[in-house]
Order: structure tokens, then C-alpha cells, then sequence
């Protein structure tokens, strides 16, 4: 990265007008997929069974909830720099437009039916 | 248009040998497509199913346990240990390290083994439990 001012060297920006956020979040977002990931199939792992009540009831604690909450946002944020990196690779032209129009709307419109059910579960508790 | 026009290309994946290394690169994407698309929709359909009520769960339980559908999360699992693999990998190519022939090689056949090992191991322990 030799281009453009002292000042542009130091926040790390080019002519692109963009550093190297995309990669380094796509590591830390990688990292946090680590641990949580690895943690969801333990968790599902040790729990009795996976019937409705059980599921349920283990999604309530709150040590649960928070971490499911936590994938949501950090899995599914690495997912769209991911298939970002894909879309550009593979569509030219005005489809590129659509499908990171696309991406988007997948990737807000998943996240937010994953995290409203994780809140509704968390904080409603199950009816009789 | 630009993008119509035919343009030279440089020489891609038809002109190169085969090796661990690449074919462990190229599954990643693909797996991580996998993930990105179908896993992601299989954790949304559980939550949602799961906040929905007990008929919504039973019916996605009954189509995640479905004896032909098993491919479906066996592979996933398949393409979330793969993918992790070469993500460590790549936290470690990152830092400069592992670019010799030698050593890249043997990594990379590492995340493959590795990731069929595990995801055989898990599916031996889950399938030995509901017997």
C-alpha cells in the first residue's frame, strides 16, 4: 500500500476510498464464528432430545438466548461479506446491482425472523 | 457494454493440476455458499418454527429427521467443519506462514481428512444415541 497521502496510508485507505475493513471483518467475524458455532453444536449436543419443550426451555436462559442473538448478527454478517466476495467474483454487469440488492434483503429479512423468534422465545416463555 | 465484450482471460482452473490445496480452496466457497444459503435458511426455518408453536415445530422436525433428507444436515455439517478448517488455516496462512509446498500441502489434506473425521464421528455419536 504505497498510494496516496500520509494521511490516507495511515487510516488505510487508497484510491478505492476503502481499506482493508472488509477482510479484517470477515477474520474477526470468522473468529466469532469460532467459538459460537462450535458452542450451538455442543450445546445441541448434551441437550436430552430436541423436542419442542426442551428446545424451548434451554432457549429461555438467558446465557442462551444472548449467544443465539450473538450468532444472528455475527454468522450472518460474515455470511454477506462472504457471498459479497462471491457476487462480485461471478455477475458482471447491471445483475451484480440485483443480486447485492438481493443479498441484502437476505441477509436483514433471515436475520431478523432468526432474532425476533430468539427475543419471542426468551422473553415470552412457553404457554401452556 | 463492457462486460458482453469477450475478453482474454488468464489462465484459470482448466490449466492447472489438481492438488489438495486447490480443491480445499474451492470446496470452502462452495461450502460456504452451502452455509450461506442453505444453512442459513434451516436455522431461520428452526427458530421461526420454534417461536411459531408445537404443530410449526413438528412439521420441521419431521422434515429434518426424514430418513432421505439426512443428506441435507449431514452435509452441512460436513461443509461447517470444512469451512472452519480452512478458515484456521487461513488464520495461519495469514500471518506468512505455511506457503512452502510441503507444508501447505499437508494442511490442506489436514482440513480435508479432518473435517470427514469429525463429521463422521458426530453422526456415528447422534445416530448411536437414538438407537
Amino acid at each position: 500500500m504505497r498510494g496516496g497521502t500520509e494521511l490516507a496510508r495511515v487510516r488505510g485507505l487508497g484510491s478505492a476510498h476503502e481499506g482493508a475493513h472488509h477482510w479484517w471483518h470477515q477474520r474477526v467475524t470468522a473468529f466469532g464464528n469460532l467459538i459460537l458455532l462450535l458452542w450451538l453444536i455442543i450445546s445441541l449436543l448434551r441437550l436430552p432430545g430436541l423436542e419442542y419443550e426442551t428446545v424451548r426451555g434451554w432457549l429461555q436462559s438467558p446465557l442462551v438466548a444472548v449467544p443465539m442473538a450473538l450468532i444472528v448478527l455475527n454468522t450472518f454478517w460474515h455470511m454477506k461479506l462472504g457471498l459479497q466476495v462471491v457476487i462480485e467474483d461471478y455477475v458482471h454487469g447491471p445483475g451484480r446491482i440485483i443480486a447485492m440488492a438481493l443479498l441484502h434483503f437476505w441477509t436483514f429479512g433471515a436475520g431478523g425472523l432468526a432474532l425476533f423468534s430468539i427475543l419471542k422465545i426468551a422473553l415470552t416463555g412457553t404457554p401452556a | 457494454m463492457t462486460a458482453t465484450r469477450s475478453r482474454p482471460l488468464s489462465p484459470h482452473l482448466t490449466v492447472y493440476k489438481w492438488g489438495p490445496h486447490m480443491l480445499v480452496s474451492i470446496v470452502h466457497r462452495v461450502m460456504g455458499v452451502g452455509l450461506a444459503t442453505v444453512g442459513i435458511a434451516g436455522f431461520v426455518w428452526w427458530l421461526v418454527a420454534l417461536a411459531s408453536g408445537k404443530e410449526a415445530y413438528a412439521t420441521f422436525l419431521g422434515w429434518a429427521t426424514w430418513p432421505p433428507a439426512l443428506i441435507v444436515p449431514i452435509g452441512l455439517t460436513l461443509a461447517f467443519f470444512w469451512h472452519m478448517g480452512n478458515g484456521l488455516r487461513h488464520f495461519v496462512l495469514d500471518t506468512g506462514a505455511g506457503y512452502e509446498l510441503k507444508g501447505n500441502r499437508i494442511g490442506a489434506l489436514v482440513v480435508i481428512l479432518g473435517s470427514i473425521t469429525v463429521t463422521a464421528a458426530m453422526w456415528l455419536f447422534i445416530f448411536a444415541r437414538m438407537i
